[in-house]
């Protein structure tokens, strides 16, 4: 699952530096200029170049956040396509629908976070009762299941409309969550040797710590866990894990309610940091879509990877090129669909 | 064009009436009468509508059926014709429009359709099976943004308005009856093509490429030039297809080839089925007239749910369509009188 279990040709190049160590180096450096471009006050060719650091830096947070709802999306996604060979095109509208109930569980009781709970639960029931009575009655049919994914999303976002009509709902953000934090980051230097510090919205830096450590659960989850370990031997080989007297089916009602979850996870927390309409299934339907195509199927650090790409190139085209941003994105996945058809961190099947 | 042009040279023969089967020659009879007794509006809005759909749903179907490659990616092919009629011809929306005539402006349309068709293909052929729908609705869905959000060639949220179907040999071909006429004949030209190219060495060769692609490696095919000229020759079909719907319309933005509408085109080929040529027509007409009716019975807004329920029936009942659940009947029809038994 990681870079470590690539088998490596470090043992093959002679001289100085072994294959690994030179990628160590050009990471070393790609940080370090990173960093440097984050941290240090930019010489104004450089704010020539790119508008200016604000703006710059502003595009990499926004992007690196919403990297992390993108993530959030895709693991389901990711999750259930990987381990069970299920495409699931409804998955956009598991995340709209759960922003809706999100919203409206919030708006009701007026606590955010019983609205982000009913935003998982909820959705996790639905998943279930997706896998249980849809995708498992046409099991090992890729085909048909997509095709049914493909009706259930439209009937899904029909139904929507009908309930939440074609406004623009805005999930209110609690007032521990809100406001904006000072960033360590110098922006510009005034005449005066004032320095300017960036802002940045706290809930969006939430949002993303969130998205890590679900990320990092997940992980642990698949490859610490016994339900983890039951999990990638049923996808290897789901008879023998059933001879071995483990209910196949219940685990993978298990993977389809966290997929589905946190679908509608990401609904409430994304529908909360932007907003909640219809289309929004599309876009993360294409977000998701994107994700695990250049991540690669079923690759929890391949969703990772790939939602920073797409986070990234979405919103540094929004700035730099704003007219041919989704080229970039567009772009990204055709490459790595050249020089990688499996994905990123796909395994070559 | 080199298929279209094989088929009619392999049909006029000696027995061409008993090869057509009495099935086509109906078919061919009522659908030539038809004018005779629609209306405009249904033959226009009906007619051609399904003609045009049809075809774009053939074009899905002649890649998935022989292919066994899903595409997602048809009205995006057929868009792209659309509005590359909209740019080299004229439009009333100011951009663009370099005013080529209709007979330069088509052909170079279709063709634009075409190469972006085997572009689509060439990405998509790098993965199998699943992927492909997958990475053809991304594609689908990034270009529908894209013309969304580019004002230089796809003038944004508006599209082109006020492109005019062309006038020669004395006839306004917009006017409902040459329309049709219009459409039924691309539409029969592209079903006679697939229904010859089925059984010529290409067709065999994709045939067995969508069965056993490790064979046919083994054996020496080229998998990948079969596969992405498969996806050329849909293109053409496509883009006739998207040709004629911007000449009826007379106006084309993102809306038209948005997500909905890819989705529509694949419903209607499934609906109809995917194994034989004449599928997706039937699938178009149902298609079509639910759309025109149904608006009647559960109003215009609950329409989709309509739809997406009676896909969701077909994907469960019967995978191959309407045609599926012929094929199914058919038999026990034939053997009714055989039965003893229960």
């Amino acid at each position: 699952m990681s870079i470590l279990d690539r088998p490596s040709s470090s043992d093959l190049s002679g001289g100085g530096m072994t294959r690994r160590q030179a990628w160590g180096l050009f990471w070393l450096l790609a940080a370090a200029l990173v960093a440097w471009l984050v941290f240090a006050v930019w010489p104004e060719w450089l704010n020539a170049i790119l508008i200016s650091k604000k703006a710059f830096v502003s595009a990499i947070l926004n992007g690196v956040t919403l990297a992390g709802l993108y993530f959030l999306v895709a693991s389901g996604f990711t999750l259930i396509f990987g381990l069970m060979r299920n495409v699931n095109l409804a998955h956009g509208s598991l995340y709209l629908l759960g922003a809706y109930i999100g919203y409206e569980v919030a708006n009701r009781t007026g606590y955010w976070l019983l609205g982000v709970a009913a935003g998982f639960i909820v959705l996790a029931a639905v998943g279930v009762v997706m896998q249980v009575f849809v995708f498992r009655r046409l099991e090992g049919d890729d085909l048909r299941q997509t095709l049914v994914s493909i009706g259930i999303s439209i009937v899904a976002a029909d139904v929507m409309l009908a309930v939440w009509a074609g406004g623009t709902y805005q999930i209110a953000v609690p007032e521990w969550l809100d406001g904006a934090l000072t960033l360590p980051v110098i922006t510009a230097v005034r005449s005066n040797g004032a320095s300017v510090f960036l802002t940045y919205p706290l809930y969006r830096l939430v949002v993303l710590a969130a998205a890590i450590v679900i990320g990092v659960g997940l992980w642990l989850m698949l490859n610490k866990t016994r339900v983890g370990m039951m999990i990638r031997a049923g996808v290897d080989d789901r008879a023998m894990l059933s001879a071995s007297g483990v209910n196949v089916h219940a685990v993978f009602a298990i993977v389809f309610a966290v997929g589905a979850g946190l679908a509608g996870f990401a609904g409430v927390v994304g529908g909360s940091a932007l907003s909640v309409a219809p289309g929004e299934d599309i876009r993360y339907l294409l977000a998701s879509l994107v994700v695990v195509i250049v991540g690669g199927m079923g690759s929890i650090s391949g969703a990772a990877i790939g939602a920073l790409l797409i986070g990234l190139a979405e919103q540094i085209g929004l700035i730099y090129f704003p007219t041919y941003g989704i080229v970039l994105t567009f772009v990204i996945m055709v490459v790595a669909l050249a020089i990688r058809p499996q994905g990123i961190m796909g395994k070559a099947r | 064009m080199s298929l279209t042009i094989a088929a009619q040279d392999a049909a006029p023969q000696q027995t061409w009436l008993e090869k057509l089967g009495p099935g086509h020659i109906v078919l061919a009879v009522a659908l030539v009468l038809y004018p005779l007794v629609a209306s405009d509006f249904f033959l226009t809005q009906i007619g051609g509508y399904s003609l045009i759909f049809g075809m774009l749903a053939l074009s899905l179907m002649m890649l998935a059926g022989y292919g066994g490659m899903v595409s997602l990616a048809q009205i995006t092919v057929a868009g792209i014709a659309a509005y590359a009629i909209a740019i080299l011809g004229n439009n009333n929306s100011n951009v663009l429009g370099f005013g080529w005539p209709w007979w330069l402006a088509a052909p170079f349309a279709v063709l634009a359709a075409a190469v972006a068709s085997a572009l689509i293909g060439w990405i998509s052929v790098r993965t199998e099976g699943i992927y492909t729908i997958m990475i053809t609705l991304a594609i689908a869905t990034a270009t529908y943004y894209f013309a969304q959000q580019n004002y230089a060639i796809f003038n944004g949220h508006s599209g082109y308005a006020g492109i005019h179907a062309p006038s020669f040999w004395g006839v306004n071909w917009r006017d409902p009856k040459a329309f049709y006429y219009l459409c039924l004949g691309f539409a029969v030209l592209s079903y006679a093509a697939i229904l010859y190219g089925a059984r010529s060495t290409f067709g065999l060769t994709l045939q067995a490429i969508r069965d056993n692609p490790r064979r046919m490696r083994a054996l020496g095919y080229d998998v990948t030039a079969h596969k992405v000229f498969a996806w050329f020759l849909a293109g053409i079909i496509a883009g006739l297809a998207g040709v004629l719907l911007v000449w009826f319309n007379g106006r084309v933005s993102p809306g038209t080839i948005g997500v909905d509408a890819a989705i529509d085109v694949l419903i209607i080929a499934v609906i109809g089925g995917l194994r034989h040529p004449i599928g997706p027509f039937f699938g178009a007409l149902v298609v079509v007239l639910m759309q025109t009716f149904a608006i009647d019975i559960v109003g215009a807004e609950r329409f989709n749910t309509l739809i997406g329920l009676v896909f969701l029936v077909i994907v469960f009942v019967s995978p191959d369509g309407i045609l599926g659940l012929w094929g199914r009947i058919k038999p026990h029809l034939a053997q009714e009188s055989l039965r003893s038994g229960p």
